[in-house]
């Protein structure tokens, strides 16, 4: 079954305080995902990576083409369906995490794990102890549950993004460069639970290292200068890259 | 579901004449009538908000804000109001309803947080007065229940309680800022209007404010209009954002596709400000 069918997407930024200039972050990308795929998204920097998952979880508005979202409400356009129908998709169905991370001034990290699943009225005990679990397989320090994000280290920031990511367990999971700022012995630990949790989830993820591809990815699609170049199983990435 | 539908809303100083729209607005570059000399503080305007929802209104100053803040929070002042407001439970267009029915939502589903601490609260009053006089208002009359409901607010908004009997003027900005919410919260509404909620409050202030405020927002859904020129408490707490100039919405949408794909040249010129 399709989950994501993204046809001719398009994004173009027009900066107004450049005299109109207008940048090209993405042109003309088509591909289709099925249910339960991890899609990898690989390219130089600038490539337009992070422009495509923005545009797919509509942190930018795309500017032409169609993302048709197979999820709890049916078919819809996360291209153009309202924003409330956003709110709502990201609520329940539509998980992300972004390349810079966001703090979230005086919440505790064990608080921004579990918030999503309060939001969807998960009892709070039973929402921290997913939290507990998560960030305990992340290799937090226990130490850390109860302090505030503000203070932590990018690596130590970066497991509490994807900890809320994965909480509360979306059909879509959309993760530019979860890894990138974690030790390798995290990393692993990292890309086990990633496994896991791929297993029921349609994933689609920007990452740089071939050895966390080769781990999680079942294709991978290379994007340069904003279109989508290649589209290949990771397999053949994996060996294409080694040769 | 809607709670709050406001479409095609204005509030004008002045007499206003046929030319206001006109002369006004983002393109003409200012919010006063060339012919009248009134001053179009908002005008044009369609907002929505649904139950728990959290819309962000952000705009320099003068483009609006309060004006519009105080329209939909029912509150009259010295401007002239247009347009059709309509509030779920409620039949008619509340600009135009009766002093009644408007008093009524005002003291139980709508509350306004003023932008000025003098004009939302009496500072010769103590603290706990304040909060006590919105649930005498409402009808409370037990002083028990009163005065426990006041504790409990105190508690939530983390003002000590031991101060509850000081005069409000011998608060801190932040503690005065919290007993506003308190008030504001008293009889728990469904519609929250905070006008600059981090005015006047230095940064560590902010944070516990806001804080306090979107848990307490949180848990109880209640839904909520935060109007501010600080982009970060928009980006903190509104689900949507506005952006106002010159008495107008130049551009709407999801907060983080408003703040990080800004359209609207002064949005972008907003945002690139900050960074
Ligand atoms: N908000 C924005 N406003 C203007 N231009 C942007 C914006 N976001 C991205 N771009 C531009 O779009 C292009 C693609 O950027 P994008 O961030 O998607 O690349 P990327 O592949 O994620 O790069 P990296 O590997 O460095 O993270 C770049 O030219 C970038 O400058
Ligand atoms: N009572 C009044 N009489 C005349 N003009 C007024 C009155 N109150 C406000 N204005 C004008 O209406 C316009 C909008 O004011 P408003 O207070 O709504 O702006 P604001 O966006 O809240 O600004 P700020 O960020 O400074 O609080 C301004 O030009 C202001 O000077
Ligand atoms: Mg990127
Ligand atoms: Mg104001
Ligand atoms: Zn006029």
């Amino acid at each position: 079954m399709t989950a994501l069918d993204v046809d001719g997407l398009s994004k173009t930024f027009t900066l107004h305080v450049l005299d109109g200039t207008r940048v090209v972050g993405l042109e003309d990308v088509s591909f289709e995902v099925t249910e339960g795929e991890f899609l990898a998204l690989v390219g130089e920097s600038g490539s337009g990576k992070s422009s495509l998952l923005k545009c797919l979880y509509r942190s930018y508005e795309p500017t032409a083409g169609r993302v048709l979202y197979h999820g709890p409400r049916g078919a819809v356009d996360l291209a153009a369906c309202d924003d409330r129908t956003m709110i709502d998709l990201r609520d329940d169905s539509i998980g992300y995490t972004s390349q810079f991370l966001d703090e979230i001034p005086r919440v505790r990290a064990i608080d921004v794990v579990a918030r999503p699943l309060r939001e969807q009225g998960v009892p709070a005990e039973r929402a921290r102890a997913r939290a507990r679990h998560l960030l305990g397989r992340l290799r937090l320090p226990s130490t850390l549950w109860e302090a505030y994000p503000a203070t932590f280290s990018g690596g130590e920031r970066q497991r509490v993004n994807l900890a809320q990511a994965l909480a509360p367990e979306p059909d879509l999971l959309l993760l530019d460069e979860p890894t990138s700022a974690l030790d390798p012995e995290t990393r692993a630990t990292a890309i086990a639970l990633l496994r896991e949790q791929a297993a029921e989830t349609t994933v689609i993820g920007a990452f740089h290292d071939t050895a966390v591809i080769e781990a999680v990815a079942d294709r991978v699609a290379v994007l340069s200068g904003g279109r989508l170049v290649d589209v290949m199983t990771a397999d053949a990435y994996v060996q294409e890259e080694g040769s | 579901m809607t709670l709050l539908e406001a479409e095609d809303v204005r509030a004008v100083y002045g007499d206003g004449c046929v030319r206001c729209l006109e002369t006004t607005g983002d393109r003409a570059g200012t919010n006063q009538c060339s012919r009248c000399g009134s001053i179009v503080a908002c005008a044009e305007i369609d907002v929505s908000v649904q139950r728990g929802e959290v819309l962000g209104v952000v705009g320099e100053s003068g483009s609006g804000k309060s004006s519009l803040a105080e329209l939909l929070a029912l509150e009259r002042g010295e401007a002239t109001v247009g347009g059709d407001v309509r509030y779920a439970g409620h039949d008619g267009n509340l600009l135009e309803v009766d002093y009644q029915t408007r008093q009524a939502l005002r003291t139980g589903e709508i509350a306004l947080v003023h932008q000025h601490i003098r004009d939302g609260l009496s500072l010769e009053f103590t603290g706990g007065g304040n909060v006590a006089e919105k649930l005498l208002a409402a009808g409370w009359r037990s002083f028990e229940d009163v005065r426990a409901r006041v504790s409990e607010l105190f508690e939530a908004t983390e003002i000590p309680i031991e101060r509850m009997d000081d005069p409000t003027s011998t608060y801190s900005g932040g503690m005065q800022r919290r007993v506003q919410i308190a008030r504001a919260l008293a009889v728990e509404p469904e519609l929250v209007v905070l006008d600059e909620p981090t005015t006047g409050l230095d940064v560590s202030v902010q944070a516990r404010v806001l804080d306090t405020f979107r848990r307490i927002q949180r848990e109880h859904g209640v839904a909520a209009i935060v109007v501010s020129h600080d982009l970060g408490v928009v980006r903190l707490l509104a689900d949507r954002t506005v952006v106002m100039r010159h008495g107008r919405i130049v551009e709407a949408g999801l907060t983080d596709r408003v703040m990080e794909d800004p359209h609207h040249e002064y949005t972008q010129t907003l945002i690139n400000s900050v960074i």
